[in-house]
């Protein structure tokens, strides 16, 4: 784990880098975002996630006012936005839905370009620091060669380059590993820990939960422009709660078992059970306090066969479902 | 990727911004290093060389037909420049600074670079002033290449001496070139309320094409509008009202008159259209 989480248990909670209250944007008639709190503690990894169209990207414009708030506030690096943007913004850099570069000029050309177009950076340092840039998301390479020729994934690590060409208090992206390669996606999280060890807090959002889980000290969950649940990486899981598997031919007898420990419901002795590659699995959950030792005794001096034994943490992603709900369709 | 922890040098503490200047420079070589732009400056180019050309290969009797000045080239190079200046003004010059200014802001959303720039960052006020004088230096650039280019391709083909005015009066060569360079300043200016009103439309719309197009109907309208008789009282605000004003500049003594017009009106155009840009642009949300 990153210093992030030995920071938040001290006074940097008092101090978010990003803070909202009540932020709420509506397009027309439909409420995008809705009354949301976000609070985002210095130099933690913050992962903001959602399905599709739950609201991420609309929230990232208005936190880099891109876009205005129909009503709430917002504070970024303790400053009021917008009133206070032209202080904030030289401190910030961002990859907001995708990246967006002039297709006739080369790589290095448009990085010089954003660059120039940034006051508060030496001039000076300008060839160096694109450079430094390009080489950390590994298009050295490629910088001669003109955007409109990159790849989907080359665009996108020229993205996350000019989120990087200098240092910043706070690095927002959106979505950084759409349309990477393994190894990019792979050198994006060394990337974001390279950025937390150099005091950047960096603000995420993804879909990809296996990558959140990985990277990321803090979550919070976006549902239909609200938000279902915040807070760090452990308290959002359930800390503490975990999951029993047994993979067993005797899914009966183990029933009774469980229950047996209490750690079924008398009245819902079937709905613990599914298959796996074809053969049953139950999937109970675990209190935190109770030794899993003591399952297993029961269920072998019971008679019952087992092929498979683990105690796993809830992943993100039963929980992300579980906030967000099974549905496929784009909530409207 | 390198994830080299101390890769990234540290920021130059930002006491003191530096000047706008280094942004407008990026800008020019954005918009000059654009084929688009050479495109533009080129076809303009080609109006000249394309009168030249043509009347150089009929040197019959003058029909007294065509644009004015035209029957002059036959005897002195140096009009065809001013001729070819007089083509360009109602349609070629509006088509290539509509193009110009209608994709100041609607292109660079469409690009997606507009919120990168702003996050950057350029403030929005700063980034429309930068826009528009960009813009208005393709102004100059495109009015240049038509009367560079006619300068050099009539010394070329025809004979250059001495140039008799309106007025009746003779002047020589070198102060024809500067009457020539006085007629580029006054057609540029003529072309800046066009800019901002361009600048104006490319803050309604992310689709740059729109913006262009509609840029270049405001000014034939303007054109089209100014040929009406029944809506005289409507002329003095017209946007192409002192279009062919320059005339003046070729009496002796110059008439300065329609310059000063020709500028007060650009200006309040300028002046006007700056602002519902400023207004626009600064108040939306921006959502390419
Ligand atoms: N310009 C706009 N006009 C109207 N509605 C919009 C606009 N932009 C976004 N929306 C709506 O706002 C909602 C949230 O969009 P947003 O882009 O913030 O979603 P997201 O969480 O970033 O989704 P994704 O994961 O697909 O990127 C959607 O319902 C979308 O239709
Ligand atoms: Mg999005």
């Amino acid at each position: 784990m990153s210093a992030a989480d030995l920071q938040t248990a001290g006074s940097a909670l008092a101090d978010p880098v990003v803070q909202t209250h009540r932020l709420t944007k509506r397009f027309g008639a439909q409420t995008v975002v809705d009354g949301i709190d976000l609070s985002v503690p210095r130099g933690s990894v913050f992962g903001f996630l959602g399905p599709n169209g739950s609201g991420k990207t609309t929230t990232i414009r208005i936190l880099l006012g891109l876009a205005a708030a129909t009503s709430g506030e917002v504070h970024v690096l303790g400053q009021a936005i917008p009133r206070h943007l032209p202080n904030v913004l030289p401190r910030v850099g961002a990859l907001v839905e995708g990246p967006g570069f002039y297709p006739f000029l080369s790589g290095r050309a448009n990085l010089r370009r954003l660059d120039a177009a940034d006051r508060f950076v030496s001039p000076s340092t300008r060839r160096s620091r694109v450079e430094t840039a390009l080489e950390r998301v590994g298009l050295s390479h490629a910088a001669g060669k003109k955007v409109g020729a990159y790849s989907l994934g080359m665009k996108q690590r020229l993205g996350i380059a000019n989120a990087l060409l200098t240092h910043r208090d706070l690095i927002v992206l959106d979505e950084p590993t759409n349309g990477l390669d393994p190894q990019g996606t792979r050198e994006v999280r060394h990337l974001v820990r390279s950025l937390t060890a150099e005091g950047t807090t960096v603000f995420v959002s993804s879909h990809l939960l296996a990558e959140v889980e990985q990277i990321c000290s803090h979550v919070a969950v976006l549902r239909a422009g609200r938000l279902v649940a915040q807070g760090t990486l452990d308290e959002v899981r359930g800390a503490g709660q975990k999951l029993l598997q047994v993979l067993t031919p005797d899914v009966e007898l183990a029933h009774q078992v469980l229950a047996g420990v209490g750690l079924i419901a008398e009245g819902q002795l079937h709905d613990h059970h599914d298959y796996h590659d074809g053969s049953p699995r139950i999937s109970v959950p675990l209190p935190a306090d109770f030794p899993p030792d003591r399952i297993a005794t029961a269920l072998v001096s019971a008679g019952v066969r087992i092929n498979g034994f683990s105690v796993e943490q809830a992943g993100l992603e039963d929980l992300f479902v579980a906030l967000t709900g099974e549905g496929f369709d784009v909530v409207q | 990727m390198s994830s080299d922890q101390m890769s990234s040098p540290a920021r130059t503490s930002p006491v003191r911004p530096a000047s706008g200047w280094v942004f407008m420079a990026s800008e020019l070589s954005v918009l000059f290093r654009r084929r688009r732009t050479w495109a533009l400056l080129l076809a303009l180019a080609a109006i000249p060389i394309l009168i030249a050309i043509a009347v150089r290969l009929t040197s019959g009797p003058p029909s007294g037909r065509g644009p004015a000045f035209l029957d002059q080239i036959t005897q002195n190079g140096q009009f065809v420049s001013v001729t070819a200046l007089t083509v360009a003004i109602p349609l070629f010059l509006p088509l290539t600074v509509g193009v110009v200014a209608g994709d100041t802001i609607a292109g660079e959303a469409s690009s997606g670079t507009l919120r990168y720039l702003l996050v950057a960052p350029v403030g929005r006020a700063r980034l429309l002033v930068v826009k528009y004088a960009a813009a208005a230096i393709f102004c100059l650039s495109g009015t240049l290449a038509v009367a560079v280019t006619g300068t050099l391709i009539g010394a070329a083909l025809f004979p250059v001496g001495p140039v008799t005015l309106l007025s009746g009066d003779t002047i020589g060569v070198g102060e024809s070139l500067l009457r020539t360079f006085l007629i580029c300043a006054y057609v540029t200016v003529s072309l800046l309320g066009l800019c901002a009103v361009g600048l104006f439309i490319s803050t309604l719309t992310d689709v740059p094409v729109g913006a262009m197009a509609a840029t270049v109907v405001v000014a034939v309208i303007s054109q089209v509008l100014g040929q009406l008789p029944q809506l005289e009282w409507i002329h003095p605000w017209l946007l192409s009202q002192y279009w062919f004003g320059f005339a003046d500049l070729l009496r002796e003594p110059i008439e300065w008159s329609s310059f000063g017009s020709n500028a007060l009106l650009q200006a309040g155009y300028v002046v006007v259209f700056g602002a519902l840009a400023y207004g626009r642009f600064t108040s939306r949300d921006i959502l390419a």
